[in-house]
């Protein structure tokens, strides 16, 4: 198995065009996951009977296999991008929805109960005190739902789509692995930069975690 | 949508759809045996590695960035991959499985590792347990319960993905998914997903029984 260097310099347009689709239907996903299951997250929070059920909805979700859910959603919204973002967005929905509301339940009482006796309104606690405590363990969500997503584009090659994945089934067809090998390093490149980047977006939305000089 | 609904009954109930080496029953066995030998082949592998850097404190950084790194790794392009290097074989379905179920097996195990309560240790090390005697009779069976979860991650993202199979020319469940969408068969394609989940579902629930049996004398 040799990698054909003049395939890839040959490519490079295409690797690019292919790189930042890829990318963009990733990203798409994992805002819509986090716009949806916020709120989500806070009502089963708050809603002790509807956890449970929202919890294992989404377990039930993820267990459908990826290739498929694209496939169901075909009648909806046909061979287009739509199709592969919302199926990538059920995909992030379990990782989020778990963990903001395990970081919800991670804020101490203690802490809610003296922002309620200072008379802040609810809005207001959950916007500055609950959220924001919250977020390191939101933000362990994303990492893995930006991860898992930019590696589970690829399945929507088989509706057409995919970005990277295009290459897999390209090599797979031609049995030429040079474009299967570059997908994967691309693929692993994208989510380590992607997760270096939230890295330091957590490092930045959480200046009180810094250790003081 | 309500005959799409009534379609899928049909097929799912049809005595026909379950006999032969196309029907259900067979396509399920099938699947079992991709899912449970690869996870087994997983466990085999990334249990070792968990217990040892979770007793020995050392290479957690390794394992742990290792495990996103298998988190990032797209199925597909490890199936074919595999697939072109090593030619018709059932080798890329299991090589691209157990490189999926590895991670939430290791990460897992590590972290019930690291929750043991290190006052518990010391007081095992203090009645004079050796390193192993601590591995086996304190750290592990302390860990079993965060163990068993990362067990029932792996098989249920194992049981999902072992669709791919039918990708490169074998059986299993994937099968109606990859032969549906071949064919433009919306009914048999939503039967094949419906299946698959099913059977994860159950196979999570039978998993988290048997830890509710295993674990009943806790009190915790």
């Amino acid at each position: 198995m040799t990698i054909d260097w003049s395939w890839i310099s040959d490519h490079a347009s295409d690797l690019a065009t292919l790189t930042v689709s890829h990318l963009q239907a990733a990203l798409t996903a994992v805002l819509l996951g986090l716009l949806i299951s916020l709120p989500l997250a806070v009502l089963a929070h708050r809603v002790r009977p509807l956890r449970g059920f929202l919890l294992g909805l989404s377990n039930i979700l993820f267990t459908i296999p990826s290739i498929a859910v694209f496939v169901l959603l075909l009648p909806v919204s046909g061979l287009t991008r739509t199709t592969t973002v919302i199926g990538l967005t059920v995909y992030t929905l379990v990782v989020l929805l778990r963990n903001t509301v395990e970081g919800l339940d991670s804020v101490p009482a203690r802490t809610r109960e003296a922002a309620k006796a200072m008379g802040t309104r609810p809005l207001r606690v959950l916007l500055t005190i609950e959220l924001p405590l919250a977020l390191p363990v939101i933000m362990a969500g994303v990492r893995i739902a930006t991860v898992m997503s930019i590696s589970l584009v690829s399945v929507a090659t088989y509706i057409g789509d995919g970005g990277l994945g295009q290459l897999f089934t390209d090599g797979f067809q031609r049995n030429f692995p040079t474009p299967v090998i570059v997908g994967i390093a691309l693929t692993l490149l994208l989510a380590l930069v992607a997760d270096a980047l939230l890295v330091a977006v957590q490092y930045a939305l959480t200046p009180w975690k810094r250790k003081r000089a | 949508m309500y005959e799409l609904f009534a379609d899928l009954g049909t097929w799912l109930t049809g005595a026909e759809q379950w006999q032969g080496p196309d029907g259900i029953a067979h396509r399920l066995t099938e699947h079992l045996q991709y899912s449970l030998l690869a996870t087994l082949i997983a466990t085999v592998i990334a249990l070792p590695i968990g217990l040892l850097i979770g007793h020995t404190g050392r290479g957690a950084f390794l394992a742990i960035n290792l495990s996103s790194f298998g988190r990032a790794l797209p199925t597909v392009g490890l199936v074919v991959l595999v697939f072109l290097a090593s030619g018709l074989s059932m080798t890329p379905v299991y090589v691209a499985l157990v490189a999926l179920a590895v991670p939430s097996i290791v990460t897992n195990t590590y972290a019930g590792m690291t929750a043991v309560d290190p006052e518990v240790k010391d007081a095992a090390r203090g009645q004079g347990m050796r390193g192993h005697q601590i591995l086996w009779q304190v750290e592990l069976p302390l860990a079993l319960p965060l163990i068993m979860t990362g067990l029932r991650l792996a098989l249920i993202q194992v049981v999902a993905t072992a669709t791919v199979a039918a990708y490169v020319s074998f059986g299993g469940l994937g099968r109606y998914v990859f032969d549906g969408l071949a064919q433009r068969d919306l009914v048999q394609v939503l039967g094949g997903a419906v299946l698959v989940a099913v059977v994860a579902v159950v196979l999570d629930l039978a998993l988290s029984g048997l830890q509710r049996i295993l674990f009943r004398h806790r009190t915790a």
